[in-house]
């Protein structure tokens, strides 16, 4: 019984974490068309800023600010001065398929080495705001801490007030509109180059969020999130890529089903079962769990 | 005060879609743009709207220069583009199809106004507000793509192919709401067609394209009873 509540207790924690990651990459699918490897990259920055600025301010909480809006800023900068110039010269062909693509890849490796000169590639460690000691459940300690519901809360937050932006603003209004359509969002007066940016910038801004409560309960490193990079990409592939309640959806099954998989086979599941997930998800509806017909057939 | 074209030339790639081609719009009137498949029509309106890069030659539309502005700073400024295609975003609600172009309004009540009139314009758009725009019929799609448009109150509306794919009694009743709104709202019209018999009988002015340039310009009247035009475009 409590090796059951404790492997869903992780598998929430897990796939709250790899929500935000998901998240990311489908923000910047929507408004992009690529796939950004360099979100894992952006992330660890991010982290890297906000640990400075909690070991400087003494509290995590303005560190966590501090790497929300450094992410924010960073996602902003690296789509409006590197990848809308790259999109700009290629106008069509193969090469626009995979040039910006490859570019993140450059862009990941160059901002780790970044990271590499100013800070090291000794493991820091970020300690949480509150108690990493598992609560206490009929006398046994489960794995489970007051740190890990409070990543679940943030992670939920975050996503409840992105929705809140996305459906409810005019603002999301814009964004969905260029995501679904550039064309007639340009051609309804929307700055789709604008909203486009501000997609980079919102991942940006989870991806800082999920360092941020990732790294407490491991190490901060240079390549401290690039599993969390590949995990967060298998959640939005089978949430679809295209809706962030697919993304979330996704990180959660993938979550469960790496929790329970390492819990009650084998510890060393792990990993493949991620990628065993994502070939049956390819296999059975290579459109992602949720997707479905949006429009009719005429 | 109206749309001039001089000398405009659109290249895709090798192919020269549109050929020195010269015309001009009078104001609060509508001009039928007719001619083949490939003739260029389509490339027309997308380098007018800002769409499509024009390689060179003059556009102004009320003495400004079209030429290189981006297709959402066009449509800011009164030239509203509605595509062929039957465009309207498929993954949002009949309502915010309609919303997009008063989102950068500041005139909030007007936008509103100007809602109201496009749903009495298109009765059945009010019926189907919190509708996807992809469950909408090729008819319906094809009034909330001019619904969309007029909220933004346009000043120079340029419509490709309105009656692509719509049954011939759901055309007249586009092209019958086209003319009426036409007259009403003193909007400019540029209506690039196939269906030229059906153009030309609401339009005031008709353009010829034929391989990216223009064969005749003229009153829609005199079109009509030109024998080449018949014989080419009329098919009698
Ligand atoms: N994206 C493109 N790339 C290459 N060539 C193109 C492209 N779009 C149009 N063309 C070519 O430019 C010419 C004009 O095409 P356009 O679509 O403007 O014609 P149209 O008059 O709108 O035809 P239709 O009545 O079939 O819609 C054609 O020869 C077409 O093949
Ligand atoms: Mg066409």
């Amino acid at each position: 019984m409590i090796k059951l509540i404790t492997t869903i207790l992780t598998a929430l924690t897990t796939g709250a974490i790899y929500a935000l990651m998901s998240t990311a990459l489908v923000l910047v699918w929507r408004s992009t068309r690529i796939i950004n490897f360099a979100q894992a990259g952006q992330a660890v920055l991010s982290t890297y800023v906000g640990y400075e600025i909690t070991v400087r301010s003494g509290s995590f909480w303005v560190g966590v600010l501090a790497a929300m809006i450094f992410g924010a800023l960073l996602g902003a900068v690296i789509d409006r001065f590197f990848m809308r110039p790259i999109f700009k010269r290629i106008k069509s062909g193969p090469i626009l398929m995979i040039a910006p693509v490859v570019a993140t890849l450059g862009l990941l490796g160059i901002i780790q080495s970044i990271i590499g000169f100013k800070w090291g590639l000794t493991y820091q460690s970020l300690a949480a705001p509150v108690s990493t000691d598992g609560y206490n459940l009929f006398n046994r300690v489960i794995a489970f801490s007051p740190f890990n519901l409070l990543v679940v809360v943030f992670a939920t937050v975050s996503m409840l007030l992105l929705t809140l932006l996305f459906q409810k603003t005019n603002i999301g209004l814009a964004l969905r509109a260029s995501a679904h359509s550039p064309e007639i969002a340009r051609l309804s007066g929307i700055k789709v180059d604008l909203t486009r940016t501000l997609g980079w910038a919102l991942a940006g801004a989870a991806g800082g969020l999920a360092g941020m409560l990732y790294i407490p309960s491991s190490y901060l490193y240079p390549n401290a999130m690039d599993v969390l990079l590949v995990f967060g990409f298998v959640a939005a592939v089978i949430g679809g890529l295209e809706s962030l309640f697919g993304a979330v959806a996704g990180a959660m099954i993938l979550g469960f089903a790496i929790s329970f998989s390492t819990s009650y086979i084998s510890e060393k599941l792990f990993f493949p079962m991620a990628f065993i997930l994502l070939i049956v998800v390819l296999l059975i509806k290579p459109a992602g769990i949720f997707s479905s017909k949006k429009s009719r057939r005429d | 005060m109206s749309l001039v074209v001089e000398n405009l030339i659109i290249d895709h790639g090798a192919i020269r879609a549109i050929n020195a081609v010269s015309f001009s719009v009078p104001t609060g009137k509508l001009t039928a743009v007719i001619g083949a498949n490939g003739a260029g029509k389509t490339t027309l309106l997308r380098g007018l709207s800002g769409l499509k890069e024009i390689k060179s030659g003059k556009a102004t539309w009320n003495g400004d220069s079209i030429v290189g502005k981006k297709a959402e700073n066009l449509a800011r400024a009164g030239i509203m583009h509605v595509s062929d295609g039957k465009s309207v975003i498929a993954e949002l609600t009949v309502k915010e199809n309609l919303a997009l172009t008063g989102l950068w309004r500041k005139d909030k009540k007007d936008v509103a106004a100007a809602t109201e009139e496009v749903v009495s314009l298109f009765p059945i758009l009010g019926e189907r507000m919190s509708q996807s725009g992809g469950s909408l019929s090729g008819g319906e799609r094809q009034m909330l793509a001019i619904g969309r448009a007029l909220v933004a109150r346009p000043k120079l509306l340029l419509l490709d192919e309105p009656s692509l794919g719509l049954a011939p009694l759901i055309i007249d009743q586009i092209f019958n709401t086209i003319k009426k709104f036409v007259t009403t709202m003193n909007l400019t019209v540029v209506l690039v067609e196939q269906n030229a018999m059906g153009a030309l009988a609401i339009a005031d002015e008709g353009v010829v394209l034929n391989l990216g340039r223009v064969v005749a310009v003229d009153s829609a009247e005199n079109l009509l009873k030109d024998p080449a035009v018949r014989a080419a475009y009329l098919g009698y």
